[in-house]
């Protein structure tokens, strides 16, 4: 048989070897990839939710806490004083440099709706707190300005805006 | 491990299954004629603990699933269920939850008495290693179990734990979001945790095997940190190991029991009594009393993804212990610098233990980041630097040499200074030694007789336990 022949470089049954290793290679990829993927967000994790919000009650200077996919939105109706501290700041101060304006629907700038979820490890802020009248973290101490912009602390970002629009001037709808 | 000992059993029964699985001598071998160092003190006795330990977990953590429901509306409930209503679930679940606690503060101590006595210097760099696998494991398992009563505090550790993998540059979010099965922490998340919480105590289990495996390999370190030179530095496990173990146990479970009966709440928080609320981080969040230094450090660098770096770098580091330091000798004992650097880094863990207790803002944070700093600073360069800059005390002969004074006496009276290992043995009786050393020499000598007349390959290092364990048990 041709095995005898162990000199000659590569031989048949090193050909077989490989392709045997890598048949059972991609059958065993096949099969941990099932394994892994359960772990996503599922289908019904994943059908976009959305939610609608009437803002009539929430008076001016008010947070309202709405909860949308598991996680909480703060929706703030922001007096002129917050706007104008907003407005006031240079970008170069920011951390995450972002206007106001890019923040918020144009004509509806008492409007700031952002994800209530601090950018560095996942905790809601408290709303009215903190050295720039915005959010303060009580994990680890990050400090939000009125427009939701990171100032001070370890969070890298600002506070996230979630897709949103309004239905009608006192409604929005959220996802 | 220790080989099959020369072990047979009587019963005829027991014979019969020793030739078709050997298992009874090999337990025997590992567990009773094993020899270990004469010298072991009280510090040698946590690894026992710990084994007593893991199985106090699993055992009232099985009897606690049969009560517990692993959904995020019925988790809580089914908590208080278990306290109030089931037939003795209060103390499963606060022998659970306080074991926990416990298990940490053995792990603790069984690791800085190896980094005082250099227990993971060559050969024990891989039983080091897999005892910090274990380490990993028990914090990650620690970590889930937490989550699973579905408390404010369990909720909000889930959150910012996970969250920790936000800060992958790239595809940080997306890893999360597999951690997690959704957008935030939810049901899917508390159920995998619920699995992996149940799985993760049985791989420490496997790696516990092969720890305990790589420790009768290369044998037991010992206070003095020189090698085992003869079988005058040895007791039979049994009864001597196996005595001193089960006391300190008692001992340790005295300590236990208080616990679990006095205030059982200690090492809890109260906001853990209230039903998680995804939509309120409780005003202060502290993780339990064994993460609290990695959370400090966490907390000590004002940049996300470096102090998430720093926090697994911390841990990570003590993989590398064998190769950072560059002392050959292990035992602090012998050491005077390193002995004063060893209590300077347990009074900075402790340190940081306490920051991590105390809310992120002013003086805190700066002795925090003083704190962290050494931390590193110790592994990375103090330690590495020491070895070339100590000068070392000078070791003993042996390990029996401090211990055994008047054995010692004996010895020279009979005319015959401690020889190496190989020579002695030769030079078996040649009388008037006083009965120990004689009898063990004469042991050792029909051992290795008996061992030639056997098949075992007879590579220097198993001969030599072998005929340790043989001398022995014969003795």
């Amino acid at each position: 048989m041709a095995t005898t022949k162990t000199a000659e470089q590569p031989t048949r049954r090193d050909f077989l070897y490989i392709a045997t290793s890598m048949v059972g290679a991609v059958g065993a990829a096949a099969v941990a990839w099932p394994l892994i993927n359960q772990m996503n967000p599922d289908a019904s994790v994943l059908a976009l939710s959305s939610t609608e919000v009437d803002l009539a009650p929430i008076v001016e200077g008010q947070i309202l806490t709405v909860k949308w996919r598991g996680k909480p939105v703060f929706i703030s109706h922001r007096t002129k004083k917050e706007i104008e501290e907003a407005r006031a700041v240079k970008l170069s101060d920011l951390p995450d440099p972002q206007t106001d304006e890019a923040r918020v629907k144009k004509d509806k700038e008492q409007w700031l709706v952002v994800i209530g979820i601090c950018t560095h490890l996942g905790c809601v802020p408290l709303g009215h707190e903190g050295d720039y009248d915005g959010w303060f973290c009580p994990c680890h101490g990050s400090q939000y300005d009125t427009s939701g912009r990171i100032r001070k602390g370890p969070a890298p970002a600002n506070l996230e805006i979630p897709p949103y629009e309004f239905a009608s001037d006192t409604a929005i709808r959220i996802g | 491990m220790a080989g099959h000992g020369q072990y047979q059993p009587k019963n005829p029964i027991l014979k019969w299954f020793e030739r078709r699985l050997p298992v009874l001598s090999f337990m025997h071998g590992s567990f009773v004629s094993y020899p270990v160092p004469r010298n072991l003190n009280y510090w040698w006795t946590f690894g026992g603990i710990l084994t007593f330990m893991l199985v106090v977990q699993i055992v009232t953590g099985i009897v606690l699933v049969m009560h517990y429901t692993p959904t995020s509306a019925g988790a809580f409930d089914s908590v208080e269920h278990i306290m109030r209503d089931v037939n003795f679930g209060w103390l499963l679940r606060y022998i659970h939850a306080n074991g926990g606690s416990m298990f940490f503060l053995a792990v603790y101590i069984h690791i800085f008495r190896g980094i005082y006595y250099g227990s993971y210097k060559e050969p024990r760099e891989v039983l080091w290693i897999l005892g910090v696998i274990i380490f990993v494991l028990m914090m990650a398992t620690a970590f889930m179990g937490y989550v699973l009563p579905w408390g404010q505090m369990s909720f909000w550790a889930a959150t910012v734990i996970t969250n920790l993998f936000t800060a992958i540059p790239g595809i940080g979010r997306g890893i999360t979001q597999w951690l997690w099965g959704g957008y935030a922490v939810d049901e899917p998340t508390l159920q995998r945790f619920f699995a992996l919480h149940y799985l993760l105590p049985f791989m420490i289990v496997g790696v516990v095997v092969l720890h305990i495996w790589a420790l009768h390999h290369v044998g037991q370190g010992n206070p003095t940190g020189i090698d085992v030179k003869s079988d005058r530095d040895t007791v039979p496990f049994t009864p001597y190991a196996t005595v001193k173990d089960n006391f300190a146990l008692i001992c340790f479970m005295i300590l236990f029991a208080w616990f679990v009966f006095y205030i059982p709440n200690y090492m809890g928080h109260p906001d853990n009594y209230i039903p998680a609320n995804p939509l309120q981080t409780p005003p202060h969040i502290v993780p339990e009393w064994y993460f609290l230094p990695y959370y400090a450090i966490l907390r000590a660098i004002p940049n996300k993804l470096l102090g998430v770096v720093a926090l697994f770098s911390s841990i990570a580091v003590l993989a590398f212990l064998p190769w950072l330091d560059t002392s050959k000798v292990r035992s602090a004992r012998f050491r005077p610098l390193y002995k004063q650097f060893f209590w300077v880094l347990v009074v900075v863990g402790i340190g940081l233990g306490y920051l991590g207790s105390k809310p992120a803002e002013g003086a805190y944070v700066i002795v925090a980041r003083i704190l962290t700093a050494y931390y590193f600073l110790h592994f990375l360069v103090i330690l590495p630097a020491l070895g070339y800059l100590e000068t070392p005390r000078p070791l003993p002969a042996s390990i029996s040499e401090p211990v055994l004074p008047q054995k010692r006496a004996a010895v020279a009276m009979s005319t015959r200074a401690p020889l190496p290992m190989n020579e002695r043995t030769t030079s078996s009786d040649s009388g008037g030694a006083p009965g120990a050393v004689r009898c063990s020499a004469r042991l050792t000598a029909a051992a290795r007789s008996r061992l030639e007349s056997m098949s075992v390959p007879s590579r220097s290092k198993t001969t030599r336990r072998a005929r340790l364990s043989r001398g022995r048990l014969a003795h």
